[in-house]
């Protein structure tokens, strides 16, 4: 497979980038495997990657019912940032943070991670003592998040409406700097480039329809849409519709999946420089590098499988942006979407074991689990190949619904995040 | 936008006027006769169905009559079967899917 650098774009400009390879196969699967990992998002194949590249372990299948990064990989608002409240939150985002920094040169793919900064804007009092609070509490865990005064915000964001008349006043912004956006396609075909370059099979539009175990409860494979595949480990990593899943093997989670829904505008020459997030009004603008505005709008309130989500939240989106920033006012929006995203009770990931020996679980990522890829992956990979938790993933367990130890940045943020 | 009939109020109205409010029929356990375990307490709060397909949902009126009503919903499709009152028996599913038919 080819190396990217500089030469090989070159060598490949002078024959009209006509014979680039395959960047991976399309595989067919075996009869069985050590472990399978069911969901191709960046989270499955991120595993799959760590899986073959740290713990030698390459008889590996990941499986999708559709495309790979077909799913919420492919269609959120990639925004990365790790300032969250509590002490393993923190640890977790700000592992995967780490790894964001170095994934392109690891992976020898361009996954344009950005670290523009995320600014977070603060309309009321109970919004900045609520910044406030999560800046101590970062600073304290060695995380980056600075306090900025609505001129500080506006000169870091030249188009925000600051004016005192705005309908939602700015009366200040958190800002990480190291927070930022990635290229979200980019980052399942690195880590799906990578994992099959080391062996790893990638099953494509091949849904899994139960996960099947022996008389001593083990898990034994899964049933797919290509007959039955057999397993000495399963890994669920398959987001919303990881409840559905879980089921077939007995396990029921405390999950609810709902539409989330983003837009994006006409791609426009450069005229947004960050990520601002408002929580109160929920909404999150960005400019992606092709020049169009991504903005993320909010989950219905009934739960769906439908991938679609109401309009009446994307009018709520738009009149939002419009008030924080009338320049955008007559902005034509290209194109929404919708994904299906699992929510936990306490808006925290379930991330470890299960109840049933040889099936791990990843999932509860939500609204915003797309900055935590590179740390879940890497974290599920060690406890799929160790069967014990990492150090990182170890609070997020299934067992805290049943002994209360819940990671409730639900209660932190009250928004989606 | 979801068109949601109101079982009290008899009208079929935007989903606006409405505000969703969880799975229905989730029983709560009987603590005041019995010793409740850790994992019923579990199964009670934070365990739901999350079914793909025929949902059995509690939806309130909160911009009209204010009640609380409930009502199966495919969440596939996102189409009421079936909106009821509070009051009425759980429908068979069985007899929805046929009347749908
Ligand atoms: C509109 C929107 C905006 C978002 N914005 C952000 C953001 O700005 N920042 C952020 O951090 N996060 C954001 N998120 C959340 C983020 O996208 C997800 O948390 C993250 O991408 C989850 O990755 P994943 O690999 O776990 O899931 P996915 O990428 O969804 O992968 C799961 C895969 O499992 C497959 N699958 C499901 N069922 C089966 C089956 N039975 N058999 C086989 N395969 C199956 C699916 O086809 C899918 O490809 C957003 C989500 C949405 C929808
Ligand atoms: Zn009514």
């Amino acid at each position: 497979m080819t190396h990217f650098s500089a030469l090989s774009l070159l060598k490949n400009a002078l024959t009209g980038h006509k014979n680039w390879d395959a960047q991976w196969p399309d595989s067919q699967p075996k009869a069985e495997y050590d472990v399978i990992i069911v969901g191709a998002g960046g989270h499955g194949l991120g595993a799959a990657y760590y899986l073959a590249k740290e713990h030698g372990i390459t008889n590996v299948a990941v499986i999708d019912k559709g495309w790979l990064g077909g799913g919420n990989t492919g269609r959120n608002t990639t925004i990365i940032r790790s300032n969250y409240l509590y002490d393993e939150s923190a640890r977790l985002y700000d592992h995967a943070l780490d790894l964001w920094d170095g994934l392109s040169q690891e992976l020898n793919y361009n996954v344009m991670y950005s670290n523009r900064g995320v600014l977070m804007l603060a309309h009321n009092v109970h919004d900045v003592q609520s910044f406030k609070r999560h800046i101590h509490a970062n600073r304290l865990n060695g995380v980056d998040n600075t306090w900025l005064t609505p001129q500080e915000a506006k000169e870091y964001c030249p188009p925000l409406d600051i004016s005192a008349s705005a309908r939602f006043p700015v009366m200040g912004a958190a800002l990480q700097r190291r927070a930022g956006t990635a290229r979200h396609d980019a980052v399942a075909w690195g880590y799906a480039r990578g994992a099959s370059q080391r062996g790893v099979d990638i099953i494509q539009n091949c849904p899994v329809t139960a996960i099947r175990r022996g008389p001593d409860g083990r898990v034994t494979g899964v049933e797919t849409a290509r007959g039955f595949i057999g397993a000495k480990k399963v890994a669920v990593s398959a987001a919303g519709h990881t409840s559905v899943v879980m089921d077939s093997a007995g396990v029921r989670m405390p999950l609810e999946s709902y539409p989330l829904q983003a837009l994006v505008s006409e791609p426009v020459k450069p005229v947004f420089p960050c990520v601002v997030m408002s929580n109160t009004v929920h909404a999150y603008i960005s400019q992606s590098d092709k020049g169009e505005l991504v903005i993320g709008s909010g989950t219905d309130q009934y739960t769906s499988y439908s991938q679609r989500g109401g309009l009446p939240l994307i009018e709520h989106t738009v009149a939002a942006i419009c008030e924080i920033f009338p320049i955008f006012n007559r902005m034509r929006m290209l194109r929404k979407w919708g994904g299906i995203v699992d929510v936990t009770p306490d808006r925290s990931a379930i991330l470890g074991k299960t109840p049933v020996p040889g099936l791990y679980v990843n999932c509860g990522w939500g609204t915003g689990g797309f900055k935590a890829t590179p740390g879940a992956a890497h974290t599920l990979a060690w406890t799929v190949a160790k069967d014990e938790p990492h150090a990182i993933n170890a609070p997020f367990t299934l067992e805290r619904f049943a002994t209360g130890r819940l990671i409730d940045e639900a209660a932190a943020a009250a928004v989606a995040h | 936008m979801l068109l949601i009939r109101c079982p009290y109020c008899q009208q079929t109205l935007p989903e606006l006027e409405f505000t969703y409010a969880g799975q229905a029929h989730v029983a709560r356990p009987d603590a005041a006769n019995k010793q409740i375990s850790d994992e019923e307490w579990r199964d009670f709060l934070f365990i739901r169905t999350n079914v793909k397909g025929p949902h059995y949902e509690r939806w309130r009126h909160a911009h009209g009559c204010g009640r609380f009503f409930n009502a199966v919903r495919d969440t596939v499709s996102d189409r009421f079967l079936i909106t009821y009152k509070v009051e009425d028996p759980r429908p068979e599913l069985s007899d929805l899917l046929e009347k749908s038919e």
